[in-house]
């Protein structure tokens, strides 16, 4: 069997309590292990607390510096645990992309789209800046947003959620990475939209066959894009399995006790 | 051992220090005049502006009327700290119940209040204490009606900022559909959730209180003698400093050092309130 | 709307909310609320669904009187013009239309304990009442939705988004109100806890007997708890109906596009949904497009739509506002 794209193995993350108490201390992961395959949609679901987040901040190293983290994570069997800065950063938003849950937190609200979009393939790409911008509106009509060329020159206070989280998943994807990391990206918008970006990213992925490793809370949302699922809960992984394996033989009381408190429009036959 | 209330102070070490000096300074000015043998009035003439002497009986050194300087200088203080803490108290008041009523009810009625601030701050103090002064003599309380009289209006302007900000919150749109309004919503919900903000400009506000006295005091308005202020005392000493720099250098010092206690009381206060708010 | 049914309880008419921002360095206003009528009857919940810029906070706002309305009518059964009370004659209706907020936590004075919280309302709006009866009622209120005394003595800060909903829900029912209306409750919470709090609104309609006005964005809620949906787009309705014809049968083309857009949790069912039912952004609500508001999404839409403002109409006893409902009915989606 190849080698998974990623692989991580044992991840324990722990916060200590403020002026070193022993008390207070939040044991965020325990004894995390997941794999993600080149190409496949793992979905990690959970309630708010269970860790979920702290696993993609791991992968990229962005825990805060008081956290204590332990156990493997390998890349293509690079360990990223312990990386030097200077290697993770080729990594990080190259081969490795995030995708936020709230753009607003992601864009500089002060540089216009265009350059923003350009910054990775000028830094990480050694492109010019005119091929940097062609590129920036590529990925601009790649995510479907109306009027690229217009849109490029405006501010990220100028467009409407929708269209920021469109932009967020262009940046992801403009290095052409091999694995998405998406922290609850549909939470905030309104649901005709989170319709619109779940297919755009379906498509996207079809397209470039990256691999995605989605954080929801949403259990439709996993429904309708993940091959394979990890239930969380209190920092660890509580059930792993195929998509609809894990919706029609649970085996988890917590996993089905999930299923019936998520509430699901009745529809008609 | 990390008890919760070491915790709690870790970092705000000053605040602790400074408060303290300013309880100690309080209670010397009120103990030690009653249990020394001196006064600050009666003069005693053949010890006219003694250099501070640690043996014998004056530890400070007298005045130009012979009067102990240590007990002149700490009934200064209680006199000080008592036009300072009643001025604050008042100005802290008024302003905090005209802010708070002219943030609240917004339109008109703000506007009129504000631009009676507006009005106020540009009459200028010191003539106005003169005036005040030529009308009603020297006394006493002139001082705290004038000195509180100008200090409520940068609280003013501050706690109206606040409660316009807190007019747009949940909580007071709750309590308006549970029928809460005027005098009820301004006090219950309005003013309890701007006391963070107003102690600390409160404590910020003494400093300034107690320097304008003294300043009053050193152009001869304010207290009457024979009862003294720290700056009728910086005053007297000022134009003594080259003969005996005694009855200036003490007076100055504590004046300095209250003045400094409250302004690291005030930013230490600020620390400990502000943070925790958003944490 | 019908002739035959006893009065309902509250009538809005033409309802309108405007308010003034500054757009490109000018004064405007902009139309929250549009044209927007309505009835709700008693022992009923009416549920108001819409996304962003649609209106429905505004709705709200406006019906307790939080904010001006600038147009229309509001009657409050039997003969009271609810948008034209001031002072204490407002204040009198008070006790009988009450809010829960989306925000629990931040519903509550962070500086009050929470047993004087929940007893405001009476010391306000029932002065009548002795200390001993205010604080009776305060227990039992504090029971009916599962809390314990011990909670009295505590501050908002201390509360889970959960509780303090549980909290907020007992200080609207304190003075027994006829109408809750409830501003998106279920938002600001954690899956589990936003089951447990729909069950209890549930109970508490039932024991109750309340007419509730359910604003949500979360529409499997809104068809568990309500008799009657309304659906709002940019501050308009689109459609008004009864619960089981909206979702079984859906006549607006926004209303269609909205249901098929929700994710479902099952696998089957959502891999085959490929594209999205709605294309484009919800347009601005300081330019609303000409006539129908929905047209520049709308696949259906034709030149009427964008001449003339469809009007609500009875097709089959639901409301729809829409030129070619009848025809839409036919074509398969």
């Amino acid at each position: 069997m190849s080698e998974a794209l990623l692989q991580i193995r044992s991840l324990a993350v722990r916060y200590p309590a403020p002026h070193g108490q022993a008390a207070g201390a939040v044991q965020a992961l325990s004894g995390v292990d997941l794999d993600v395959a080149a190409g496949e949609c793992l979905g990690l679901v959970g309630e708010s607390g269970s860790g979920k987040t702290a696993i993609l901040l791991s992968i990229l190293g962005l825990l805060p510096p008081n956290a204590r983290l332990g156990g493997s994570i390998r890349f293509h069997g690079d360990e990223l645990v312990g990386m030097p800065l200077k290697r993770l950063n080729q990594i990080r938003g190259t081969r490795i992309a995030m995708i936020f849950q709230d753009p607003m937190s992601a864009l500089n609200p002060y540089m216009r789209i265009i350059d923003q979009l350009s910054e990775v393939p000028r830094v990480h790409g050694g492109l010019s800046r005119r091929d940097a911008g062609q590129r920036a509106l590529e990925m601009l009509e790649a995510v479907h947003i109306g009027e690229p060329r217009r849109r490029a020159r405006q501010y990220p206070h100028e467009l409407s959620g929708g269209m920021r989280q469109r932009v967020m998943i262009a940046m992801a994807l403009i290095a052409e990475p091999e694995l998405i990391l998406a922290d609850e990206p549909t939470t905030a918008l309104d649901v005709t939209v989170q319709a619109q970006i779940l297919e755009l990213l379906q498509e996207l992925r079809e397209r470039t066959g990256a691999a995605l490793l989605l954080v929801t809370h949403d259990l439709g949302i996993v429904a309708q894009l993940a091959d394979r699922v990890g239930v969380m809960r209190h920092g660890r992984i509580v059930e792993q399995a195929g998509c609809l394996a894990l919706f029609e033989r649970p085996q988890h009381e917590y996993t089905r006790s999930l299923l019936a408190a998520m509430p699901r429009l009745k529809v008609p036959a | 051992m990390n008890s919760p209330w070491r915790q709690r102070l870790h970092g705000h070490l000053g605040l602790l220090i400074a408060g303290s000096v300013l309880m100690l300074i309080a209670l010397a000015s009120l103990i030690i005049p009653a249990l020394s043998p001196y006064d600050y009035y009666t003069p005693q003439l053949e010890l006219i502006s003694r250099p501070p002497m640690l043996s014998g009986g004056h530890l400070l050194g007298t005045d130009p009327l012979g009067r102990d300087l240590l007990i002149r200088v700490l009934w200064g203080c209680r006199i000080s700290l008592l036009i300072a803490l009643l001025a604050s108290l008042i100005s802290v008041v008024v302003g905090v119940l005209w802010g708070a009523i002219a943030g609240y009810a917004g339109g008109y009625t703000d506007a009129l209040m504000m631009r009676t601030v507006d009005v106020l701050y540009s009459v200028p103090f010191v003539p106005f204490v003169i005036v005040l002064t030529m009308l009603f003599g020297r006394q006493l309380w002139l001082m705290f009606i004038a000195i509180g009289a100008v200090s409520w209006l940068d609280i003013a302007r501050i706690v109206r900022g606040e409660a316009l900000s807190l007019k747009r919150r949940e909580f007071i749109d709750a309590a308006r559909v549970s029928g809460v309004h005027g005098a009820r919503m301004i006090g219950r919900h309005i003013v309890p959730n701007l006391l963070g903000v107003v102690i600390i400009y409160a404590t910020l506000t003494v400093p300034t209180v107690i320097l304008f006295e003294a300043f009053m005091s050193f152009l001869g308005l304010g207290v009457r003698v024979p009862l003294a202020s720290l700056g009728s005392l910086i005053a007297d000493g000022a134009s003594d400093m080259q003969a005996h720099p005694h009855l200036l250098l003490v007076p100055a010092a504590v004046l300095a050092s209250i003045i400094y206690c409250f302004n690291f009381l005030g930013d230490g206060l600020r620390d400990l309130l502000d943070p925790r708010k958003h944490s | 709307m019908s002739s035959t049914a006893p009065m309902p309880l509250l009538e809005a008419r033409n309802l309108g909310v405007s308010y003034a921002v500054r757009h490109a360095g000018r004064q405007v206003r902009l139309r929250a609320l549009d044209d927007v009528s309505f009835d709700l009857a008693r022992a009923e919940t009416l549920g108001i669904v819409g996304e962003s810029g649609s209106g429905k906070s505004t709705l709200a706002r406006a019906l307790l009187r939080l904010i001006p309305a600038d147009a229309g009518t509001v009657r409050l059964h039997p003969d009271i013009d609810l948008l034209g009370l001031r002072g204490a004659a407002l204040r009198s209706v008070r006790s009988r239309l009450q809010m829960i907020f989306q925000d629990g936590v931040a519903a509550l004075d962070p500086r009050q304990r929470i047993g004087e919280a929940l007893e405001e309302p009476l010391l306000v709006l029932k002065p009548q009442l002795s200390g001993l009866q205010r604080r009776e009622r305060v227990r039992l209120g504090l029971e009916r939705v599962g809390l314990e005394r011990a909670h009295l003595d505590r501050f908002p800060h201390q509360f889970s988004g959960g509780q303090a909903q549980r909290i907020g829900m007992a200080r609207a029912l304190m003075v027994e109100p006829e109408i809750v209306v409830c501003d998106e409750p279920l938002s600001s919470l954690d899956v589990s806890i936003k089951a447990q709090i729909t069950a209890l609104l549930q109970q508490l309609k039932q024991d109750l007997n309340l007419s509730m006005i359910f604003i949500a964005h979360d529409l499997p809620a809104v068809q568990q708890l309500c008799e009657r949906v309304l659906v709002l787009y940019l501050g308009r309705v689109m459609e008004i109906a009864r619960c089981d014809a909206l979702f079984d049968r859906p006549r607006h083309p926004y209303t269609r596009a909205l249901l098929r857009s929700v994710p479902i949790p099952d696998p089957r069912v959502a891999r085959g949904r490929r594209t999205a039912p709605l294309a484009g952004e919800i347009p601005s609500s300081l330019t609303p497009p000409s006539g129908c508001v929905f047209r520049t999404r709308c696949p259906y839409a034709v030149d009427r739509c964008a001449r003339e403002v469809p009007l609500l109409r009875s097709i089959d006893g639901s409301e729809v506002a829409c030129h070619r409902a009848e025809e839409i009915e036919g074509i398969r989606t």
